[in-house]
């Protein structure tokens, strides 16, 4: 296989506890930790993998974001993709306009495979792998656990609520990340040095063509109904007695 | 009128118990005419269950041997060729539906209003972001057909009715063929179904064993209830990926839910808000999940679940 594209999107840290605005604007992001989406991580750590088995010969990552995505990319190049490619984009990006960028970026890259993360844990969507699958007309295999390539096949174990479902799909194919498919590598600092010297190409989102899509209005901004705090019991018996008086045992 | 189609998830045989609630979701539009599309190699069992769902207008089928397994790639232009015409479509907030419903977005040319928590108006909906640390009113623009998954835990299953016409849709065909169902592996079909379980409990990280994750089995199983873990466990190996209860995991509501030697990561707690009851054991006396718990014990989980079992008897 020639070529990988994954995708990495500049997401709130995983660990950060988020706070809505006060007045019910957005989210509050001034001086918080941001790094890769930790699915998009998942999906770059499988690319490499198949590289490092000889199944393909190139990783390319891209993202679509602010000027500052660039960190996550370097990142990326320092886990151990050849280049990177930067959509720069000022202001959010929804699913469908970045499924369309994907599908321009596909088109220039001619991958064999796009692995992206199931869903960003910003917006929560899980929208995007599904949209670049549908626009492409290709296979999509999403919230994968496993893949394996042969005679330009893929064969995908998927979590799905009922268990574990195995699927095959031709290639050029679309795959989206679940938690349980890889461990992500630690970055050196020999690495991040030499990631300095990696391509990175910035393009602006306005030169592939997509417009916006303004038919989601967000208004508002608000923390979840908070459950009321309850009690503490002293012993398993209190607990016993606490569930039969409520009938709930 | 707003026209709803609403695409029904199914597994041998039988009608999801999503669908009720996708259903549910439906009716709080004002005026909706809801349609139940089901998709499947045999569909009439499945059809005539859906007709039988209170507020369902109409059910429409395909039957084709394509639609064996849910495929996304299969299913997804079909539901567009049937979708046209729809004011809104909607779809589970299961695997299966948010597989398939952004690949019929994306044909229709929109985007998907991701789990749906409330129906503010016709156009206005609440969903969650951010695991639901961040709740938001979205208003879709009119003209723009609103393709939707409905978060199942929000609502409740709708009531019976003499049944629904069932119509027979027109086949769009066209299959592709670069997409094949291999096989599915499912768990333990004895015990009650996590996501529609009344009850269930749950175990975390300090169960420390895939054996002693026995003993949340056996107290599930004396008191009826479906067993439930932390993403940690899961990692962990002591029980399948598909009792995860989380943000990426099932989101549930049961009216109990006992959360044993689980500390209740935010990602965790985001899966069990909307439980009736929540239940927490933990050794740790700061764990975050106390702070969600309307009762909270604590104690050793090894000492505590064999005295709740003999105080049950």
């Amino acid at each position: 296989m020639d070529k990988i594209l994954v995708g990495l999107k500049r997401v709130v840290d995983y660990n950060v506890r988020i706070r809505v605005k006060t007045d019910g604007s957005g989210v509050e992001t001034d001086g918080v930790k941001m790094s890769i989406n930790p699915f998009d991580e998942i999906a770059l750590e499988e690319a490499l993998r198949i590289r490092e088995r000889g199944e393909a010969s190139e990783v390319v990552v891209f993202s679509i974001g602010p000027s500052d995505a660039q960190q996550q990319l370097r990142t990326g190049l320092a886990m151990g993709a050849d280049r990177a490619i930067l959509v720069e984009a000022a202001d959010a990006v929804d699913p469908l306009s970045a499924a369309k960028v994907i599908t321009k970026l596909i088109e220039a890259e001619s991958p064999e495979l796009v692995i992206l993360g199931k869903q960003a844990i910003d917006n929560d969507n899980n929208q995007t792998g599904q949209m670049v699958a549908a626009l492409w007309d290709r296979p999509q295999a999403t919230f994968a656990s496993k893949v394996e390539l042969a005679d330009g096949k893929a064969t995908v174990t998927r979590e799905v609520d009922a268990g574990l479902e195995t699927i095959e799909v031709d290639l050029p194919a679309v795959v989206t990340t679940d938690l349980r498919l890889n461990e992500p590598r630690y970055v050196k600092l020999p690495d991040i040095m030499k990631a300095k010297k990696k391509p990175l190409d910035t393009t602006p989102i306005a030169d592939f063509g997509v417009a916006p899509d303004d038919a989601f209005e967000v208004s508002e901004y608000a923390p979840p109904p908070q459950r009321s705090k309850g009690v503490m019991v002293e012993d398993t018996a209190a607990l016993v007695a606490a569930l039969k008086d409520k009938g709930l045992i | 009128m707003a026209s709803i189609l609403i695409v029904a998830e199914h597994a041998n045989g039988a009608l999801n118990p999503a669908t009720a609630k996708c259903v549910d979701c439906a009716r709080g539009i004002d005026g909706a005419d809801i349609h139940v599309l089901v998709l499947a190699d045999s569909p009439d069992a499945i059809a005539a269950e859906a007709a039988a769902l209170e507020g369902v207008g109409k059910v429409l089928t395909v039957a084709d041997a394509a639609f064996a397994a849910p495929l996304a790639a299969a299913l997804a232009p079909q539901v567009v060729a049937t979708a046209s015409g729809y004011d809104y479509v909607f779809g589970p907030s299961t695997t299966f539906g948010k597989d398939l419903m952004p690949r019929v977005a994306a044909l229709l040319g929109v985007n998907q209003l991701s789990d749906v928590m409330e129906v503010v108006d016709a156009r206005t909906f609440k969903r969650p972001i951010y695991a639901g640390n961040a709740i938001t009113t979205v208003r879709v623009r009119d003209g723009y057909t609103v393709v939707a998954t409905v978060r199942a835990a929000s609502y409740k299953a709708v009531g019976s009715q003499d049944a629904a016409p069932i119509e027979s849709a027109e086949a769009a065909g066209g299959t592709p063929a670069h997409t094949r169902f291999v096989s599915v592996q499912t768990g333990d079909s004895d015990r009650p179904d996590l996501q529609t379980a009344a009850r269930v409990i749950s175990g975390g990280r300090a169960l420390g064993s895939a054996d002693n994750f026995e003993i949340i089995y056996d107290l599930a199983d004396s008191v009826g209830a479906a067993v439930g873990a932390s993403r940690a466990a899961v990692d962990a190996g002591y029980v399948p990926n598909e009792l995860q209860v989380g943000q990426t995991g099932k989101i549930i509501a049961p009216e109990l839910y006992v959360a044993i030697g689980i500390s209740g990561a935010i990602q965790h707690l985001t899966g069990i808000k909307d439980a009736g009851t929540i239940v927490a054991i933990n050794k740790d006396e700061d764990a975050p999940i106390f702070e969600v718990a309307d009762i909270g014990l604590v104690g050793d989980l090894f000492k505590v679940i064999p005295e709740i079992k003999s105080a049950l008897g």
